[in-house]
């Protein structure tokens, strides 16, 4: 049965087409995967139907009559709502709150609360889905995953809202949830499937294939396809949305040798940080690029951190190129050679409304001036145009602001912040693909073996079993604060992910 | 991820039950915090003047605590919002003259009795309203809108001021100061009330949570499509509101109208929010933390008298110890990538 239709949807930003004349149809009892590059107006056509942004032209059916959604909470009361790929929750209300925060409930009738009321609704909607959070904790104590279940128990809670059947709009929820708690969103969806329209968005292929009924393919603001997911595979899925042919790993001759400390570029004993990482000990060659492996929580994010001064509690000894060195601060890391690329890059990695330039020049821009006191902005521009043409950003102009660049471009100018150092000596990349399209994700990949051919040493945590093995030399698989297994692909290991999965939980 | 044993998730989900309980005592603890430097202060005064907990200094005390409790509990609402109201002791010279000049006094005529409290709280209304609009409407910054109207009440208040200090004669507004009950005069009630009235406002009612996520994460409200200036609008109306209230109280305490009414009670209320824990960088706290606050920058105050300090000393000891309580129960967020303004 046909629940909504949008019919030659638009949208202009300024002067960015970001959607044109889009037909769709969103059906009961099916899962519609989304999938398109970074900037192919899949998140624009989700914000349409979810209310946050209204069309440029075009009209939308709600069972066949025409609706113009005005906000979020309009499209809440007409039953459809939206799982974010960045969370919508306020940090410092209680879960229960943050669940009824656009729908009229019970508890809250006058404007009174009944906060015992409130808690028992909000608890029924965290049992439906099947977690284990109070209700009465406050959201901002509760770690990234949990509340990512919060955001889904929020959004599932319109089914109970209409009579009809209701639209569940999912942004790439599964970019930052452990294998574990993907598996859980997967029977919250195969639950909802008979009872509701549900579209996925995801950069994961093999989610797309897994838990799609049909498969709608973005580029460039339009569709290019749309086709029942038993006709699809992996490799045309991909040739339709990158348009070329998957990239296939050639192995790397680089052999980490720890047999001979003296040739280690990273040597770490017993470094520790709080409780999340347990004395940890490993080395690391140059021009080694070594996958990290774990659920949230394992300690490998902690551990990246721990390296480069932004953790507390931080004890144990770290060599660089056999000379022992200490990273209080981020600012001593950058100043041994340390660079970090952070998970959470609209946080810690990029300056909000500054142009290209000024984010690639930020940290290393006075290398290129005058001994050290006046900069050279001729030389930076200079500098930071190259990386921009090297990485493939695509954007108009190195003095766009960073903000009109979509993720994956964004995140390509961040490691370019780094990249313009002559002197980094290690790199962490903490989930470096994190909302990257396969297209983006290549074109990273290549700019960071190629720089580590060059020499430069890369501690990479990765997103998935697949990206590890595609990019690493070396996998280190953590759990629980401790290494939990290692292999050593260019030696002939070849861990299945099973294998993988195993050292993991 | 398939063969994921079912022991595995139970040891998950008991480690996040501790979490959970482990996070909730921390939450105790720190708002707790204030009060146990309250407790501890009033402990260390007694041992060093031992008629400091007697029945007579402790109605001083709470006396002299009720104006800035009524002060702090209108300010945290538009602190929590994350936002500043500097214009009380602007609003305080504004009300205190307009009731004043509008009950029975010996420069006019004027006899409004009841009417002319609630004109001269209106007052303070008023200027909640126009703090409001200017920050929602006109989106500027309440900092330099409420530092405007301060002086404007100042100004207000001063050219109503007649060539004489008005004497308030009217037995209503006189009687607020004067009838005691149980030894606390009516105006500590009043402020128990509001401080009660409003810590309800705040926990129990959709407007005052509202205030509390305006805090946390005002785009999040917006997309969500609540109508948050609305919610702004009220607390800057609060804020007024007990300015207004705290104008009529010490003129009543007084006797008389006087545009110097509020001198140096704002920095007091600010400091005790923060001394509360009610950040200025909104969403955290409440009105009862804030009221603790005042509660125990007057406590200080007195307690220093008591032991001889001058009041150039008493402002250098009150300083250290609003830094002092403020570093210590700050020591949780010491996190390094933690940004500081």
């Amino acid at each position: 049965m046909q629940l909504l239709e949008t019919r030659g949807v638009g949208k202009i930003f300024g002067r960015v087409t970001a959607l044109e004349q889009m037909d769709l149809v969103l059906n009961q009892g099916e899962v519609l995967g989304l999938v398109g590059q970074n900037g192919s107006g899949k998140s624009t056509l989700l914000k349409i139907i979810g209310g946050l942004v209204q069309p440029s032209s075009g009209e939308m059916l709600l069972h066949g009559k025409p609706v113009r959604l005005r906000s979020q909470s309009d499209a809440t009361m007409h039953g459809i709502g939206m799982v974010h790929q960045e969370q919508s929750l306020v940090p410092n209300l209680t879960v229960a709150e943050n669940i009824f925060l656009d729908k009229p409930n019970p508890a809250k009738a006058q404007g009174l609360y009944r906060w015992k009321q409130l808690y028992e609704a909000a608890a029924a909607q965290l049992r439906k889905i099947e977690v284990d959070i109070d209700p009465r904790a406050i959201v901002e104590d509760l770690r990234f995953a949990q509340r990512q279940q919060v955001e889904l128990a929020k959004v599932l809670a319109v089914e109970d809202l209409v009579s009809h059947p209701p639209i569940i709009l999912f942004d790439e929820p599964t970019s930052v949830l452990t294998p574990e708690e993907i598996r859980l969103l997967f029977r919250q969806i195969d639950r909802l499937r008979q009872s509701a329209a549900i579209v996925f968005v995801s950069h994961r292929l093999d989610e797309i294939l897994h838990i799609s009924d049909r498969a709608v393919v973005m580029t460039d603001g339009r569709k290019v396809a749309d086709e029942p997911v038993s006709a699809l595979n992996r490799e045309s899925l991909y040739r339709l949305m990158v348009g070329r042919q998957r990239a296939i790993r050639a192995p790397r001759g680089i052999q980490s040798d720890e047999a001979d400390p003296s040739k280690a570029r990273l040597q770490v004993s017993g470094l520790s940080a709080g409780q999340q990482v347990r004395p940890a000990t490993l080395s690391v060659a140059p021009g080694e690029i070594l996958g990290l492996l774990g659920v949230q929580s394992s300690g490998a994010e902690e551990f990246c951190r721990a390296l480069f001064g932004a953790e507390d509690n931080v004890q144990g000894k770290i060599k660089l190129n056999g000379a022992q060195i200490s990273v209080p601060s981020p600012a001593a890391a950058v100043q041994a050679g340390i660079g970090y690329l952070p998970a959470n890059r609209h946080v810690e990695g990029m300056l909000k409304g500054r142009t290209l330039v000024e984010n690639m020049a930020l940290t290393f821009g006075l290398d290129y001036g005058h001994r050290g006191i006046l900069v050279n902005r001729r030389a930076e521009r200079q500098v930071a145009t190259e990386w921009i043409g090297r990485l493939k950003v695509k954007t108009r102009s190195a003095d766009a602001r960073i903000d009109d660049l979509s993720g994956g471009n964004q995140q390509k100018v961040v490691l370019g912040k780094w990249l313009l150092s002559r002197r980094l000596q290690l790199l962490l990349l903490d989930h470096p693909t994190r909302g990257l399209d396969p297209g983006a994700r290549d074109d990273l990949f290549a700019v960071i073996r190629a720089e580590a051919a060059k020499g430069l040493s890369v501690i990479f945590i990765a997103d998935t079993i697949g990206e590890v093995l595609d990019l690493s030399d070396r996998v280190i698989v953590m759990r629980d604060g401790t290494m939990s297994a290692e292999y050593n692909l260019n030696r002939g290991d070849a861990p299945s992910e099973e294998d993988l999965v195993r050292a993991m939980v | 991820m398939k063969n994921m044993s079912p022991t595995t998730s139970a040891r998950i989900s008991a480690q996040q039950s501790d979490r959970s309980f482990a996070l909730h005592a921390r939450r105790w603890l720190q708002n707790l915090g204030p009060l146990g430097v309250l407790i501890v202060l009033l402990l260390v005064f007694e041992a060093a003047r031992h008629n400091f907990l007697s029945a007579g200094n402790l109605a001083a005390i709470a006396e002299a605590s009720a104006v800035p409790v009524i002060l702090t509990t209108g300010l945290s609402f538009v602190i929590l919002l994350g936002a500043i109201d500097l214009s009380m002791e602007g609003v305080m010279a504004a009300s205190s003259m307009t009731l004043s000049l509008l009950c029975a006094n010996d420069v006019n005529g004027n006899h409004w009795g009841i009417w002319g409290i609630a004109a001269a709280i209106g007052v303070g209304l008023a200027f909640g309203l126009v703090n409001g609009l200017l920050n929602t409407i006109l989106r500027m910054p309440s900092l330099i809108v409420t530092l405007g109207t301060w002086f404007i009440g100042l100004g207000i208040a001063s050219i109503l001021f007649p060539s004489q200090v008005p004497t308030v004669q009217d037995h209503w507004v006189l009687s607020i100061a004067s009838t005691h009950i149980a030894g606390l005069s009516l105006i500590v009630f009043v402020a128990i009330m509001l401080l009660v009235l409003f810590h309800l406002l705040l926990h129990y009612t959709h407007l005052g949570r509202m205030i509390f996520a305006v805090g946390g994460a005002e785009a999040t409200l917006v997309m969500t499509g609540l109508p948050v200036p609305l919610f702004k609008l009220a607390a800057f109306i609060i804020s007024g509101l007990m300015a207004g209230i705290a104008g009529v109280l010490l003129s009543a305490r007084l006797g008389d109208g006087n545009a110097n009414i509020g001198d140096g009670l704002l920095f007091p209320a600010v400091s005790a929010c923060v001394l509360g824990g009610t950040l200025l960088s909104g969403g955290r706290g409440g009105v009862l933390p804030s009221a603790i606050g005042a509660v125990v920058l007057e406590v200080l105050n007195n307690g220093l008298i008591q032991i001889g300090a001058g009041p150039y000393v008493r402002n250098i000891i009150s300083g250290a110890v609003i830094l002092i309580v403020v570093a210590v129960s700050g020591l949780h967020l010491r996190r390094k990538l933690r940004v500081v303004k």
